[in-house]
């Protein structure tokens, strides 16, 4: 008998007492979100709360302000090099001057990302309620290294398209086929007497750029 | 201390130890009191609460009463998104299905031999890194709490929180003195503080990230309909375990399945709440087998009994297999906060091991036998459970099967002596006076086999005079 048929009649067996009735429905009577869902004004406002009480960076600007932002923020931190996912929108980039682009063309290594300064991005969805911003490694967004290796991810948000309310209302809108990571404020540990360090392993700054279009 | 659970005392000897450790009481106080005032506050936001632990509960109840059917299904959603399932009956099975993969991978021999490992519970609980290291293979322990507990060759102590029982000072002496034997030493002007301690592991480990080939993790939640696997944490060595490495290899217990994609809207919502206090935790990944060109090119899924079906067969006890890992009970209880998590003798510590292990490992053991007695049934961990396991009701259960197969050799001795003294008034009242007399020579511990009972409580104190002859001197 093979493991797998050994556990499987464990389990039949271990069920034995199962009566045949029908179950009840499962009870689903939580609030699908806690938030104004309708409200895209005040999602937003709640999203950079979130995001700030965990101690993301935010910033917001307009559709069109978004290159010079995204410049500013990689000339406040020196940033030198920095490494773009593939389908990220080339205007974005557009106002960086002297900084020397990385786009990824799967040749990127977890080596070569660990001297990269900075990674841009976008997302799939970010989360109002709990301050989460999820990646799919869609369009703009790449492989999922690339938001882990470097020390500073520079990732944009489109109000109010990308931001949902909560949790329920996200996963309607995500693909299961596809790899995500959901990100809520940068790397972090409390591991030491419960004092929290931000950055062990992940990128210890997150800057988020809300942009209204 | 060494890194087994084996040959482990009973409880109460354990706890007798360590409630007398002034160090250990006061790290352990202080975290559960941390986490437990900002878990309360993080569940108050929440006002349907109670609606989302009542799903929680029943989904899981409804997948544990269909086991079968859905880890078929998830097997099949597993293999068809480029996965492979192994089933591993028992810990020994599942070390050696590890172990070959390990061997089987690899270009390299250095790749044969080193794996990067983010904390899991399953694997802690088999005993996966003692069993590789005997064939050879060093599993590096990637999580910080976790990486302060290997290199102190000591046990975690805690679900959440490993290394609870360690203060600053502690671990900035073990960083200096053992890093440099396990890979990058700690840098030599090192202090306590919690972020110097922090940046000394993240230099330490992120030479393990970028040379390792094979990551070995664990699993919150497994989902059969979609195939996918859910890993939540907040340091971002588990995203490095997870997407660097040639080959994953997950070990995880049958009873983290659910069974669809939208009941992640429940535990993701219990979950970190539960555990950390947190709206959502930092990370958390999610994979549906190998994707192409992002992550792993091979991934293979360890589904783990190990005593979980005998758990499943109780029909009072197989609540515990709703479980999710979340440490809440921990924190809440009186027990725990003052034994320490080493007492129970085992990687699932406080309210939840205490159920847990005697049905997972059974009650033939000192230990085993001993924890359904290591609570006083106050209750507050089921108050706090997010998928509401009544632990109370699970360790009443337990305490009757420990007493059927003769429960403590003092219980049975005592009832016997009682049984007689009292069917004799002048045996008692001899009793009394004698115990009176004597009283200043009475041990504060009983000897012989009543020493498993005052081993855990103070004997009460005999009044100088027995209290019949009391009233008959002063009110016959």
């Amino acid at each position: 008998m093979t493991s797998r048929e050994l556990i499987l009649g464990r389990i039949r067996a271990a069920l034995g007492d199962a009566d045949e009735v029908a179950e009840p429905p499962l009870p689903r009577g939580y609030l699908s979100a806690h938030a104004p869902a309708e409200d895209p004004v005040a999602l937003l406002d709640l999203l950079h709360r979130n995001l700030a009480d965990y101690r993301a960076l935010v910033h917001r600007c307009t559709e069109a302000e978004l290159p010079d932002r995204i410049a500013e923020l990689l000339a406040a931190r020196s940033s030198r090099t920095v490494a773009l996912p593939a389908g990220l929108p080339a205007s974005w980039l557009s106002g960086v001057g002297d900084v020397e682009l990385l786009p990824d063309d799967g040749s990127l290594t977890a080596a070569r990302l660990d001297a990269v300064d900075s990674v841009v991005t976008g997302c799939a969805l970010a989360i109002a309620e709990t301050g989460t911003i999820v990646l799919d490694a869609g369009p703009g967004q790449g492989r999922r290294l690339l938001s882990l290796v470097p020390d500073h991810h520079v990732c944009v948000v489109r109000a109010p398209e990308q931001v949902v309310a909560s949790v329920p209302l996200a996963l309607p809108r995500l693909d299961p086929a596809r790899p995500q990571t959901w990100i809520s404020g940068p790397s972090a540990t409390s591991d030491i007497e419960l004092d929290r360090v931000e950055g062990v392993h992940g990128p210890r700054t997150l800057e988020v750029l809300l942009v209204k279009s | 201390m060494n890194g087994t659970f084996l040959g482990m005392p009973a409880f109460p000897q354990a706890a007798a130890r360590a409630v007398r450790d002034g160090q250990l009481r006061a790290n352990l106080r202080h975290a559960t009191h941390t986490i437990r005032d900002k878990r309360a506050r993080a569940v108050a936001e929440l006002p349907d609460w109670a609606e989302l632990r009542a799903a929680g509960k029943a989904i899981k109840d409804h997948t544990l009463r269909h086991l079968d059917r859905y880890l078929v299904q998830l097997e099949e959603s597993v293999t068809a998104a480029g996965g492979t399932v192994h089933w591993a009956a028992d810990a020994e099975e599942a070390n050696r299905i590890v172990a070959g993969l390990i061997r089987a991978t690899g270009d390299s021999d250095i790749e044969k031999r080193e794996v990067v490992k983010v904390k899991s519970m399953a694997t802690q609980e088999i005993g996966l890194n003692e069993a590789l290291a005997a064939e050879g293979i060093t599993a590096y322990e990637t999580d910080l709490a976790e990486l302060i507990v290997q290199l102190g060759d000591d046990r975690p102590s805690h679900i959440l929180v490993p290394a609870i029982h360690r203060n600053r000072a502690e671990i900035r002496e073990i960083f200096a003195d053992r890093m440099a034997a396990w890979g990058r030493p700690a840098p030599e002007s090192l202090t306590d503080s919690p972020a110097e301690l922090a940046e000394a592991a993240r230099l330490h480990l992120r030479e393990k990230f970028l040379r390792a080939r094979v990551a070995v993790s664990g699993a919150n939640f497994m989902v059969a309909e979609t195939g996918t696997l859910v890993v939540v944490e907040s340091e971002g060595n588990g995203r490095m375990c997870l997407t660097l490495p040639r080959t994953l290899i997950s070990v995880v217990g049958i009873e983290k399945v659910v069974p669809t994609w939208r009941d992640l809207e429940v535990f993701l919502q219990l979950l970190p709440r539960s555990s950390t206090a947190e709206r959502m935790n930092p990370y958390t990944s999610l994979w549906t087998g190998t994707t192409e060109d992002d992550g792993p090119s091979e991934f293979h899924l360890v589904l783990l009994d190990n005593g979980r079906t005998a758990a499943l067969a109780d029909q009072v006890g197989r609540q515990a297999l709703r479980c999710i890992r979340c440490s809440a009970c921990l924190n809440v209880c009186p027990v725990y906060e003052r034994a320490g998590g080493h007492a129970y003798g085992s990687v699932y510590p406080g309210p939840i091991g205490a159920i847990l292990n005697p049905q997972l490992r059974g009650t033939s053991s000192p230990v085993d036998a001993s924890l359904p007695y290591a609570s006083s049934l106050c209750g507050a961990c089921y108050e706090v459970c997010p998928v509401a396991i009544d632990i109370p009701e699970v360790l009443v259960h337990l305490r009757e099967r420990v007493a059927e197969q003769g429960g403590h050799p003092l219980e049975r001795a005592a009832m016997a002596a009682a049984g007689y003294v009292l069917d004799h008034p002048a045996a008692l009242a001899a009793a009394e006076r004698l115990a009176g007399r004597t009283r200043a020579l009475h041990p504060r511990r009983l000897p012989g086999p009543g020493r498993a009972w005052t081993d855990s409580r103070d004997l009460p104190e005999v009044p100088a005079e027995p209290f019949r002859d009391w009233w008959r001197r002063n009110r016959a």
